[in-house]
């Protein structure tokens, strides 16, 4: 690895906990992009390495998190626990419907999201 | 003068009905799609607990990262049965994100919950045109 790509993982690292610190997503989303492009991982083998950055980000933010008293952590737990049946659910429809679709589907979830989160929040 | 106790739910997210079942649901959809996409878990679980459980913004922020010790943990444990996990790039670009998390959440303490309501319908936008394009 060239220096540029040590900058690259160091700085897409950081900004993917950044991330993960200011909205509470794991960061997968920044991870995944910078393990392609620096560490020269094929999109499986980097949503594969991702999880060990998100585990150490999950790790770090729960407990900082809990330290400002922002943790329901029987919620969490219960999440994070019955999550696998969900995983199940997940495979199966991948099995059925088209990557397409799932993609557009999951898009149209996020963009539903927005537009709540923002009303609510009295965004404009 | 004595007056009968207060029959008011309490406030917050224990007043809401059918929590329990909220929450499986909640567990099934963040499982799902980060089982379909790698990634997604927390992008369902932070807005379903805000706008389903009545979390505010930064409660539904820690709670989702709980969740996701155990759901990223299974996956990665999962992925490394099939050789598929790079363990020394992982912590390579881990441990600036444990720096970026510790900064993040410092930050967020001292922002409004609209600034980070702002910053999360950013980070969705972001991702679904990821999705779309």
């Amino acid at each position: 690895m060239t220096a540029f790509d040590w900058t690259g993982l160091l700085a897409l690292g950081f900004a993917a906990g950044m991330t993960g610190g200011l909205v509470g997503v794991g960061g997968g989303v920044l991870f995944v992009p910078a393990l392609v492009v620096f560490a020269d991982q094929s999109q499986l083998g980097a949503e594969a390495t991702s999880l060990v950055g998100i585990v150490l980000v999950s790790v770090a933010g729960t407990w900082r998190q809990r330290g400002y008293g922002n943790v329901r952590l029987k919620d969490g737990l219960l999440i994070g626990a019955l999550s696998p049946v969900g995983v199940l659910v997940g495979v199966g429809l991948a099995n059925a419907v088209p990557e397409r679709a799932l993609e557009l589907s999951f898009a149209g979830v996020q963009l539903f999201f927005a537009w709540r989160l923002a009303k609510r929040a009295g965004l404009r | 003068m004595w007056s009968p106790p207060s029959r008011k739910p309490p406030a917050g997210p224990a007043a809401h009905r059918g929590r329990g079942l909220r929450l499986v649901i909640i567990a099934t959809g963040a499982g799902a799609f980060s089982g379909l996409f790698g990634v997604g878990g927390g992008t369902i679980i932070v807005p379903l607990l805000v706008l389903w459980l009545g979390y505010e913004q930064r409660e539904a922020t820690g709670t989702s990262l709980a969740a996701i010790i155990l759901i990223g943990s299974l996956a990665a444990a999962l992925q490394a049965v099939y050789g598929n996990v790079d363990l020394w790039k992982g912590v390579l670009i881990g441990i600036p994100a444990i720096a970026g998390v510790i900064t993040g959440a410092a930050v967020q303490q001292r922002i409004s919950e609209r600034a980070v309501a702002a910053v999360f319908v950013v980070l969705l936008l972001a991702s679904a045109a990821v999705l779309i394009f």
